[in-house]
């Protein structure tokens, strides 16, 4: 038997177990099944995706999360994110910004407006302080207030046990904090915090009754084992909700001549992250309309994603939701409603 | 009033429609830099629009303008 003909049976392999692993068992593949999965030959892709939509069909159903976003405080991060235009140390063109309250109820509205049941709201800051917090508690008021009763989630960054508890106490029921990439390619993405230091963060938030959301971005020079290990330290985690971002090369950062993910390799990366956590919220982020297009997003919809951010992002601008919205009802998924989430 | 800069990069235009901010990259971001002078501006991004602010020539937004690409 040639060499050939033996990648072909390994590849036909892994198929074949992560069917009866993940399909019928629930269980997740290992790094190491992750990594053959990522190694698979770019004509098995279809039946990848094929199997991760049915792992996805099976554990998750067929119903979609839809969330909005909005930056309430914007640039002049001092963190060093390889990969984000608001770190103040980076000369980019982002320059800082304060959504007032007025603003933050009218994205909340917006949001609403597109049958969304999650609005997050997110501070490009380390952590936040009494002000961000502050803010944070009159624009969930003033969200209530208005009758919008969109579930909130937020992104302000690393915690301590006693902003976790003030944000439970303000109603929050779920909060993003992405680890952004395996642990071992961590200090080549930020240096002015640790992956541990992330992973605090997340532990006290699953402990204080908040949902977990916490993905990471992808095509930052991490290898395929780098990928696979990621998958798998995320299933560890074991979070309610992953979003996978892929990298948009931003102007200025050290990042901005990377080259975009290829729409096959993230495609792949999607059915992947599905086979390694099966019953996991898996959530198109930003990078998609530029890494996959139009088509590439269907394809992701039918290879394991099962939520979706709607509209613009940060600081870089998404595809109109009403165009997201007929993609689902073009494919017949359900949005989860509001009702089912309470 | 006809754009002197480009809202991506600051650039002056050099009236070759300065290809290169014009990129699927670019179609995905809001205007950074004032057409008018290049000021850095504060800019806003909503889940449906943007709003960009030049300390000289004030406030344009996404419902005044195409998406820049």
């Amino acid at each position: 038997m040639t060499a050939v003909a033996d990648e072909t049976t390994t590849e036909a392999d892994i198929l074949a177990v992560a069917r009866e692993q993940v399909l019928e068992r629930g269980e997740g593949l290992s790094e190491r099944q992750v990594l053959d999965v990522l190694r698979l030959a770019d004509d098995r892709v279809p039946e990848l995706l094929a199997l991760a939509h049915e792992v996805r069909m099976r554990w998750c159903g067929p119903e979609v999360e839809v969330e909005g976003i909005v930056s309430l405080k914007t640039g002049g991060c001092p963190e060093d994110c390889h990969f984000c235009s608001q770190s103040g140390r980076f000369p980019t063109p982002v320059r800082s910004a304060w959504l007032d309250i007025p603003g933050l109820v009218k994205a909340a509205a917006e949001t609403a407006a597109t049958g969304a049941t999650e609005f997050c709201i997110v501070a490009a800051v380390r952590g936040p302080d009494a002000r961000l917090l502050s803010q944070v508690r009159d624009g969930i008021k003033a969200i209530r207030e208005s009758g919008n009763d969109i579930q909130i989630a937020c992104s302000l960054g690393m915690l301590t046990q006693e902003q976790v508890d003030e944000l439970v106490e303000m109603g929050v029921h779920r909060y993003n904090h992405n680890l952004e990439t395996a642990r071992s390619h961590f200090p080549n993405v930020v240096t002015t915090h640790t992956w541990e230091e992330r992973w605090e963060t997340l532990r006290m938030v699953r402990e204080a009754g908040m949902e977990v959301c916490c993905g990471g971005i992808l095509g930052m020079g991490e290898t395929d084992e780098q990928r696979a290990e990621f998958a798998v330290q995320l299933a560890e985690l074991d979070p309610h909700e992953v979003p996978m971002n892929f990298l948009i090369p931003q102007p200025g950062t050290p990042y901005e001549s990377y080259d975009v993910i290829e729409g096959k390799d993230a495609l792949r990366l999607v059915a992947a992250f599905r086979l390694a956590m099966p019953r996991t919220m898996l959530r198109f982020a930003g990078g998609r309309e530029l890494t996959l297009g139009d088509l590439g997003a269907e394809q992701g919809m039918l290879g394991g994603i099962n939520a979706i951010i709607v509209g613009n992002y940060l600081t870089n601008l998404g595809r109109p939701a009403e165009q997201d919205l007929e993609m689902l009802s073009g494919l017949k998924m359900p949005i989860k409603a509001l009702s089912e989430t309470i | 009033m006809t754009d002197r800069f480009c809202v991506h990069c600051g650039q002056a235009y050099d009236g070759s429609g300065h290809a290169e901010c014009r990129n699927p990259r670019t179609a995905l971001e809001p205007p950074r830099y004032c057409p008018q002078c290049a000021r850095r501006m504060v800019v806003q991004v909503t889940p449906s629009g943007w709003q960009a602010r030049c300390s000289r020539h004030g406030e344009a937004t996404s419902a005044d303008a195409p998406a820049p690409g």
